[in-house]
């Protein structure tokens, strides 16, 4: 059996090519089993990639078979998507999706999504030996990377970064109060993160009130019109603004009156909307951190240049984890030798006690068991460093184009 | 015995000093030395504690010298609570600095030894020196917390862009933890003036006993701005002040001692 990968993603493949080959979660199961009929298979899709892993003996005839299901599956002729296609083969497509579990083949860097999308395709694979080994070191892989380095840890988006630093004014954001200004996308994306870590969204405020309890009622909050938000900054912990207003939504005199109701606690201001919706005078006020989209993106940034960093310590990890893939498919190889060489020792092991047996008639069952134990511990014996040899020259760089049998005899 | 710790405890508390400050440029290579150094000097001025309990006919650390050994204990074993965590490392480079010299100065100055300035049975001055002691370490602990606070409110009214890589307490947590030290500390401090109350008809009132008057109005003043005016900012500011009238009060304790 050896290991194949045919597949396309984002470093080779535009938008268009991409989403005509993805998968949802029954196509790639229904894939899987088929192209595994005749070996092992697992499908991954995901919105970066589509990729096929197969373990077959033919990889020639496999990877035929692949490219035809991803043609088919893409309703385009074979010869226009080959050139987005890449085939990789033994720990060459091992290594590739260590990489892909680690996250370091994603658009950003240490993405933990891709982690629960390999073990997906896993579980819905036809898996055999191979790929069910392929892909628990894969997951194990990535699991490493996560612990053993700082990759994931960042925000690595505008709606992440504004939860992270609202945990960084508050801690556990359990309990804390939001306030959404503006029913948009943009503020709807932040207010889930923040939820996400345990906050509550208490009101949206929006021009059209229909929009804001649509919003509302999916948070469990309640919608305001958008003139009496700063009725509720005296008892808000997090506002999030992300209007189309050409004018400022909330002054500095607003915030300035809610002060001295909150008792000294910090209010967050997160500003998404371009033009401003606070006024950049609130970044004066004792307890009040403004943080507006520029101020956002250059801390997304930052955190992204120290992913790129911490990357080069994930792939010494996924290094080594190929490594240990490359050593085990190399025992492999010595399996069947192994066996037959066991199976010829046993052989000459009984019919040396069966010549022996008019002789060894008077024995006990305890001394005939004796007699039984004491031969097999021989045969192990004389084993022992012809079996370590074949396994060696399995592990061994070079190959010289011999069976592991002709190797251990010269 | 206790001066064959002393020097583990020295050791290990500068070491843990020396890893604190490492550990600002690269937290993989110094973290886990800072917090061990930190562990290691702790038990090892325990032992060197118990020793001086043991061999010592009264209470050991009624001198200058033996309750700066005390304090320095104190104020270990009151950050060795939150120490361990990496987000106070940035503490710790305030905190273990000052201790290994502090505890260096006690030795030099006898602290660490087993004699003793008071009796046991003198329950009343026993109980002012420990009392005020854990209240000085309180106080000094609350106010690296407050200035730890400070720091994080400047950072985040400056919008670095590295700002989440500074792993740093957030601000509520650090304004919760000052407050509550403080509290315990006024306490404290409050229990241990009492019994200086009763000897004072003995001894008359001194510059000594007034600073410790103002140390208390301060942390009174800290809760006051903090719980019932909200004044967060300014109540750091005044517990970190607090340290300062530690400090003087120390001073004020040796040039006492040597006069």
């Amino acid at each position: 059996m050896r290991l194949l990968l045919v597949g396309t993603s984002h470093r080779l493949a535009p938008l268009e090519v991409r989403e005509r080959v993805a998968l949802g979660p029954e196509g790639e199961a229904a894939l899987a089993l088929r192209l595994g009929a005749s070996g092992e298979a697992v499908c991954l899709s995901t919105c970066n990639r589509t990729e096929l892993y197969l373990a077959a003996d033919d990889t020639g005839a496999a990877g035929e078979r692949a490219t035809e299901a991803l043609a088919d599956l893409g309703g385009v002729p074979r010869a226009e998507l080959e050139p987005y296609l890449y085939r990789l083969e033994q720990e060459a497509a091992a290594t590739h999706l260590f990489r892909v579990a680690a996250g370091l083949d994603s658009l950003v860097p240490g993405e933990g999504e891709i982690q629960g999308q390999v073990r997906s395709a896993y579980e819905r694979g036809a898996v055999g030996p191979l790929l069910d080994r392929l892909f628990r070191q894969a997951l194990h892989t990535g699991k490493r990377v996560r612990t053993e380095t700082a990759i994931g840890e960042s925000p690595a988006s505008v709606a992440s970064a504004a939860a992270a630093l609202a945990a960084q004014v508050f801690g556990d954001l359990t309990g804390r109060r939001i306030v959404v200004v503006g029913a948009g996308k943009v503020g709807e994306l932040a207010a889930r993160n923040l939820v996400s870590r345990g906050a509550e969204l208490s009101f949206v405020a929006n021009r059209s009130l229909d929009r804001a309890s649509s919003l509302a009622e999916r948070f469990g909050g309640e919608a305001l019109p958008l003139d009496a938000v700063d009725g509720e900054l005296a008892r808000a912990d997090i506002v999030v603004s992300s209007t189309s207003a050409r004018d400022p939504i909330l002054s500095r005199e607003q915030v300035a009156g809610a002060l001295p109701a909150r008792k000294g606690r910090p209010l967050l201001l997160v500003d998404l909307a371009v033009p401003r919706d606070v006024d950049p005078a609130v970044r004066n006020l004792g307890g009040c951190f403004l943080y507006d989209i520029d101020d956002l993106q250059s801390v997304v940034e930052e955190t992204l240049t120290g992913r790129r960093g911490e990357a080069i310590r994930a792939e010494a990890i996924v290094a080594a984890e190929g490594e240990r893939f490359r050593a085990w498919l190399a025992s492999l190889d010595s399996v069947p030798a192994i066996a037959s060489l066991r199976e010829r020792a046993e052989t000459i092991r009984r019919g040396e006690l069966a010549k022996m047996g008019p002789r060894l008639a008077g024995l006990s069952d305890r001394e005939r068991h004796a007699v039984e134990s004491l031969t097999n511990q021989i045969v192990n014996k004389l084993l022992h460093q012809p079996i370590m040899r074949l396994k060696e020259a399995g592990f061994g760089e070079e190959d010289d184009g011999r069976a592991p049998q002709g190797r251990l005899e010269g | 015995m206790a001066e064959l710790l002393v020097w583990p405890a020295l050791l290990a508390y500068g070491e843990a000093a020396v890893a604190y400050a490492g550990n600002a440029r690269n937290p993989a290579a110094f973290g886990r030395p800072a917090t061990w150094g930190v562990r290691i000097g702790w038990l090892a001025q325990t032992g060197v504690l118990v020793v001086q309990g043991v061999r010592a006919d009264g209470f050991p650390w009624s001198t200058w010298a033996g309750s700066l050994n005390l304090f320095v204990w104190l104020v270990v074993g009151a950050y060795l609570i939150w120490g361990c965590s990496p987000r106070y490392r940035l503490l710790g480079l305030g905190v273990m600095p000052l201790a290994a010299a502090l505890l260096a100065v006690s030795f030099a100055a006898g602290g660490t030894e087993a004699g003793s300035g008071a009796a046991w049975g003198d329950v009343v001055l026993v109980s002012h020196i420990a009392l005020v002691l854990v209240s000085f370490a309180g106080f000094t602990v609350a106010g690296g917390l407050a200035a730890l606070e400070l720091w994080q409110e400047r950072v985040l009214k400056s919008h670095p862009a590295g700002l989440l890589r500074m792993r740093a307490p957030s601000l509520v947590v650090l304004d919760q933890l000052t407050v509550t030290t403080v509290a315990v500390s006024l306490a404290a401090l409050t229990a241990g003036i009492v019994p200086g109350l009763a000897r004072l008809p003995d001894r008359g009132l001194d510059v000594l006993i007034a600073g410790t008057v103002v140390l208390w109005a301060l942390g009174a003043s800290v809760l006051y701005l903090r719980v019932r005016v909200g004044r967060r900012e300014l109540a750091a500011v005044l517990a970190l002040g607090g340290v300062g009238a530690v400090i003087v009060l120390q001073l004020g304790l040796l040039f006492a001692h040597l006069g």
